[in-house]
């Protein structure tokens, strides 16, 4: 029986492949081994959202970030995972449920700090293993969730609070009601299409009580608008059946964004923080009778300041007069709300704080610059240093070696760090260039000089890195005439000429001499509706940063191939293009097709392969269309055809062309990053060590063929290599196997000096230099044996390596090492390096069942290296010296041991004493006592010899005289030992053999050394 | 010919039976039969794994024994010397010290943790009812490339750093072929990821003989079932 199913195990097999054939593999099927590595940075951190403790267990804690996921500590904050990077990154809520908190957690996606550069969110989700796998519980479309609530005893009944879109009306907000634990929803408290739930609370001592505070507001991307007579506080007494607003103690008229909470000690006692028509009446209002009435305590600057950013209240646990508010700087009361005080030095604007449950002097803050810990009630504060949810807006790269990275962070300044460094790239790696909130970031093509900015282009810098010295070279105003920068004000460089340097208003500005004089060189190239020029942002609360600055030059793009020829897009939907220089322009957004008017042009990318193609890439999320626009142009923007497919998910920033292969493009979107090798017929998600993250922006550098992605919310990712995606072909996918082409691995002479991160720091990863064979399998190998072999020209076997077995690509990596010497047996093991491979090339041979397929690759030297041929020669030739002499001892050892062992039950005299001479020559040859530690024994010929062959081994240069001299020494040593050694054995092996003969025992066979060394 | 047909006739049955599978403990038992047959595995009283894993050029011999009591000893040869790197007798669990080559008893924690894995061979999938462990249907899944059936398994929770912890198991079985070509669990807290290949046929069973754990490929040369074990090497030697 066994037999048969076995058969049909077979046929099942050729029976599903056939199917298999049919479809072009995408995405994780396509991509196999081709992973990214994250490289940070994490010493500025990012904006944090939601903390949530454990209820029992304080050891544990998540955190949600506003662009990086959710982040889970086992260890009370000294380090934090990511736990949901399979899924949208902008958090909303987390919360764990009370009966089961070891295991059940939920998620509700989409931030709920609502300003200009907020991501959204794909619904509500659960996780049933504490957070190890997630699944979607509806609210796709909700874009954001504020809160969520359990019943603690009775985990089925459940809430959700919707604040909803932030850019458009919904009908999806308000509260949400489960009774099935999440599988179906009803909504219990809905006021109007445009408000949304911004907080939900629900008393523990009497589940069927809940509080939640509606919230008016609309963003558009001109304004801000917060406040209407929607707004308010309302109450169920009846698990959410019938709702209340209870006002008693407010002003009349609009109220805007309402924080809330209640004291964990005493569930009458309610804290709002409220925003009014008037300053006045905004502030801090408190109940004391469960929301029957209120009373307003405080109107500080830190208590009304950004409602619509900081409507986070915290009570201690234990103690209802101790009350914390997010804000600026975070305001902390212990007199019951009446008098506040800030919250120690700590990264400005805090989200969320929360104490843990049995010290109140130990508490966690959620701030735009990551997660802070206090252990004194909030004086003092230490940031968590291994969190890399930076929110890039835009990054570029350089050709040095290592290449860096330079970019600008949401309120977190601008930076530039190396690609690689020695032990990982480091908080110590990064460099400071900016202030303020950093956008764009460039590096001159051959001076020392990099520009950066602050918001709306306020100061634009010019840095030089060799003199530490800056200028600020915005483009002035002239005659008193308003320049309109965006908050993300565009900047662009010449691939002709190096000291030109494009920046953007209504007008494009360009300077030959890396600006210190400008010109512009257009008309206004936006749409300069007044509509759109609304200054007056905020709604109840005035918010005027300049952030809602419209009308503006977003992308600036020069073609590389023509420097007359320059594209440039704006925020409110033009494509204007120049093929003289700048003399004439022309709009081409009238030939876009289907794209609604006034559509956000995020980004747009002059070809290098042809003068006439262009890119375009619209984003309406702000207008709140939440599709995918990216169009191409062969015809200087006469024509544009669509390249988007159903395939890609959700809203576009950026696309990248490759420099080689025109059809290969990369694209970032609002969930990650989407790639085409035909372009744009099919699109996969790229999801290898890349989470759902925002993709701000794209960089392929051109040296390396690395891809960097600077994303919103995890910092900067890159996917090394791209070279096989150009490979990728029809015919190549019909292959069972495929080797790509890669480029010859290095044998890198570095120091192997390490990191100086301590153990909480986060270290990015560095890419390898090994020489990577890398495969594509049509199907992944999982029955049957599949091996592989690195061999010399020869035909040598030099390793033995692990092959890939995915289906997609493989990358198989090999550290250069050949087979390490056998050393001699001793009290304790003897450490030997195994020696590095010539430069060269090698044939690799991949076994799969009958098939073999075979390809080659190349190992160079370090490029860098101060070592000569010679001087390398001389250091293999004494290496593989010592590495036979080395085998050579292990065999005597062999020789030595095995006739011991053998006689180990003889006692002739003739066994005794020729035992008693081998274990004192052994003695001689490896150390037979102490340890490895503090009770190291003298070393023995074993030790010296390898010591000093891991001396040259590790090195490049030709060892010094001394060192050879040495190894004559050690020569001469184990030469005198095997003399001594076949003296005893002439002296007894024969009549030993003779006794053992007549005791009809074994007749001693001792291995050849050929055969000793083959096993 | 006739027979062939059958056969055909059976295959289809069996695709649209893999299609269908939709439960955990269809996918299991379809796991089961397709290597080997549960009456086979429940004459496997112990097993003799020898394997090499190759660290900085040197290619290290490791073999794992395990019993169904759920004895383990994992014998490592270093540089010739043999080095017994953790053994546990189904009471107590102990490792050798690499600085002083000597044995030392491992934690109580660990040691009851390792406890509870004693019901646990060959694999906790073969006798996860017996078990009381939960077996639960997530989804499929693409994992090395392929497509695969996502199962979570909940066995007695652990203790870890002295606080309970639940755990939990996702095993990824091929939809083409219902052997597990993945595995992601947790060890004292920290994610391990396992994956699997090169099934081949030992006694009419199925192992797979190359195993990769956190990226260190394991490359098995030889699996012995019922061989003759010292009982010696699983207990603790003594100072």
């Amino acid at each position: 029986m066994k037999k048969i199913i076995l058969t049909l195990n077979a046929i099942l097999l050729i029976l599903t492949s056939t199917n298999a054939q049919e479809k072009a593999p995408t995405g994780k099927e396509l991509f196999g081994d081709l992973k990214a590595r994250h490289i940070g940075p994490a010493l500025m951190s990012g904006r944090f959202i939601d903390i949530e403790p454990h209820p029992t267990n304080n050891r544990i804690l998540f955190a949600g970030a506003a662009g990086g996921g959710v982040w889970k500590t086992i260890n009370g904050g000294a380090t934090f995972d990511p736990v949901f990077d399979e899924h949208a990154q902008s958090i909303g809520a987390i919360k764990i449920d009370p009966t089961d908190p070891d295991k059940t957690v939920w998620v509700g996606t989409g931030e709920i700090w609502t300003r200009n550069s907020v991501s959204v969110g794909d619904g509500l989700y659960k996780s049933t293993d504490g957070g190890i796998s997630w699944k979607n519980k509806g609210f796709k479309k909700s874009e954001r969730i504020s809160a969520i609530a359990i019943n603690p005893k009775n985990n089925s009944e459940m809430y959700v609070a919707v604040m909803g879109a932030l850019w458009g009306d919904s009908e999806e907000r308000g509260i949400y009601k489960s009774n099935d634990a999440g599988e179906t929803w009803k909504n219990v408290l809905y006021t109007d299409e445009s408000t949304g739930a911004a907080e939900l609370l629900l008393d523990p001592n009497n589940p069927n009580i809940l509080y939640a505070s509606m919230w008016k507001f609309r963003r558009t991307p001109w304004g801000f608008e917060s406040g209407g007579t929607t707004s308010g506080i309302y109450k169920s007494t009846d698990a959410g059946a019938n709702w209340s607003k209870i006002h008693k103690g407010f002003p009349e008229g609009k109220l805007g964004r309402i924080a809330l909470a209640m004291a964990p000690s005493d569930s009458s006692i309610l804290y709002a923080a409220v925003e009014t028509e008037s300053e006045k009446t905004n502030g801090l209002y408190k109940s004391t009778d469960a929301g029957a009435s209120w009373e307003l305590l405080n109107n500080d600057f830190g208590l009304t300041v950004r409602p619509f950013y900081f409507a986070r209240l915290a009570v201690d646990p234990k103690n209802p007069d101790i009350v914390v508010k997010g804000g600026l700087f975070g305001s902390l009361s212990r007199d019951g709300g009446k008098t506040f005080q800030d919250l120690g030095p700590q990264h400005s604007d805090i989200h969320d704080i929360v104490f843990d449950l049995n010290d109140s002097n130990r508490l966690y803050t959620a701030t735009d610059g990551g997660i802070y810990r206090s252990w004194d009630s909030g004086s003092t504060f230490e940031i968590v240093e291994d969190l890399p949810v930076s929110q890039f807006y835009h990054i570029s790269v350089d050709d040095a070696i290592p290449y860096n990275v330079y970019g600008g962070l949401q309120d977190n300044q601008s930076w530039y760090g190396p690609s690689a460094s020695p032990g990982g790239i480091e908080a110590r790696d990064w460099n400071l260039i900016g202030d303020g909130d950093g956008f764009r970031v460039l590096k001159h093509a051959t001076k020392p000089i990099i520009y950066s900015e602050m918001q709306g282009a306020q100061y634009v810098w010019r840095y030089n890195t060799e003199l530490n010295q800056t200028k600020n070279v915005a483009p002035p105003a002239e005659n008193d005439e308003k320049l309109r920068f965006n908050w993300n004000a565009p900047m662009a460089l010449s691939v002709h000429a190096p000291d030109r340097f494009y920046m953007g208003s209504q007008y494009l500005h360009k300077s030959e001499d890396m600006g210190n004089t400008w010109v512009k060189i257009s008309p206004d190239l936006t749409t300069n509706d007044p509509k759109k020029q609304d200054l007056e942002s905020g709604g109840l609360s005035a918010d005027k940063s300049g952030a809602e600055t419209h009308t503006t030059i977003f992308t600036i793009a020069e073609s590389p191939l023509d420097e007359k020829i320059i594209w440039v897009g704006t925020d409110d939907g033009n494509v204007q293009l120049t093929r003289d220089g700048g003399k004439s322009w022309k709009n081409v957004i009238a030939n876009v097709p289907a794209l609604p008017a006034n559509t956000w042009v995020y980004h747009i990318e002059a070809s290098v392969h042809n003068a006439g193609t262009a890119y375009a890439v619209f984003d309406g999320h702000s207008s709140g269309d939440m599709n995918t626009y990216v169009y191409k142009t062969t015809d200087f923007g006469s024509s544009w055809q669509s390249i988007v497919t159903p395939e890609i998910k959700g809203f576009a920033r950026n696309i990248q062309e490759d420099y080689e292969k025109k059809d290969l493009l990369f694209l970032g979107t609002e969930f990650g990053l989407f790639i085409t090798t035909n372009g744009g017929k099919n699109w996969s998600h790229f999801t290898n060590n890349l989470p759902e993250v925002a993709v701000h922006y794209i960089e392929l550098q051109k040296r390396t063929s690395d891809l960097v992605l600077g994303t919103h919310g995890r910092g900067i990712i890159i996917v090394d290599n791209i070279a096989p995606l150009r490979q990728i072909n029809d015919t190549v996918l019909e292959k069972d196997l495929h080797f790509f082409d890669t480029s010859p691995g290095i044998i890198e002479e570095t120091s192997g000096f390490n990191s100086t991160s301590k153990e909480t720091e986060f270290v990015g990863e560095n890419p390898s230099s090994l020489v990577k064979i890398m495969y594509y399998m049509k199907k992944r190998h999982t029955f049957g044996k599949m091996t592989m072999q690195i061999q010399d020209l020869e035909g040598n076997v030099i390793v033995e390596p692990t092959p890939g077995k995915s289906k997609g690509i493989n990358i198989v990596t090999w550290d250069y090492l050949k087979k390490a010497p056998k050393v001699a047996i001793g009290k304790i093991p003897s450490f030997v390096i195994a020696p590095k491979a010539d430069a060269g090339t090698y044939k690799v041979i991949i076994t799969k069942g009958k098939e073999t397929y075979e390809h080659l690759i190349e190992v160079k030297n370090d490029p860098k290296s101060a070592v000569t041929p010679a001087e390398r020669a001389a250091n293999k030739s004494l290496t593989l010296r010592l590495f036979n002499t080395i085998e050579d001892l292990a065999y005597l050892g062999y020789r030595i041991d095995t006739t011991v062992e053998m006689l180990k039950d003889t006692d002739s005299k003739n066994a005794i004493k020729f035992k008693e001479g081998l274990n004192t020559l052994k003695a001689k040859l490896v150390i037979t006592t102490g340890d490895r530690y503090v009770q190291e024994s003298e070393p023995e010929l074993r030790e010296k010899l390898s010591a000093l062959y891991n001396e040259v081994v590790d090195t490049f240069e030709k060892p010094s005289q001394a060192r050879f001299k040495n190894a004559d020494t050690y020569e001469r040593q184990l030469k005198d030992a095997w003399e001594e050694y076949h003296k005893l054995e002439n002296k007894y092996m024969a009549s030993i053999n003779k006794e053992r003969e007549k005791a009809k025992k074994e007749i001693f066979e001792l291995k050849s050394k050929d055969d000793f060394l083959e096993k | 010919m006739k027979a062939l047909k059958s056969l055909v006739v059976l295959a289809l049955m069996l695709v649209m039976n893999g299609v269908s599978a939709q439960t955990a403990e269809e996918i299991i038992a379809n796991y089961i039969e397709n290597t080997g047959g549960a009456e086979a595995w429940a004459e496997v009283d112990a097993t003799k794994m020898s394997a090499t894993v190759n660290q900085g050029g040197m290619s290290i011999p490791v073999t794992v024994y395990n019993t169904k009591e759920g004895k383990q000893a994992v014998v490592i040869e270093f540089n010739g010397q043999k080095i017994t790197q953790m053994a546990f007798d189904g009471k107590s669990l102990w490792t050798t010290n690499f600085m002083s080559m000597k044995p030392e008893k491992s934690s109580e924690e660990m040691t009851q943790n390792m406890v509870l894995n004693n019901n646990d061979f060959p694999s906790p999938l073969l006798n996860y009812k017996e078990n009381g462990y939960e077996v639960e249907y997530v989804g499929t899944e693409t994992k090395e490339g392929a497509e695969t059936y996502k199962v979570k398994i909940t066995q007695e929770p652990v203790m870890v750093n002295g606080v309970e912890t639940p755990s939990i198991s996702y095993y990824y079985f091929d939809t083409e072929n219902f052997v597990p070509i993945a595995i992601e669990t947790t060890q004292m807290g920290q994610n391990i990821n396992i994956t699997m290949s090169d099934y081949q046929e030992v006694e009419g069973l199925y192992f797979p003989f190359s195993m990769s754990q956190a990226g260190q490929p394991f490359q098995m040369s030889e699996i012995i079932i019922n061989p003759e074990i010292d009982e010696t090497i699983f207990e603790y030697p003594g100072e």
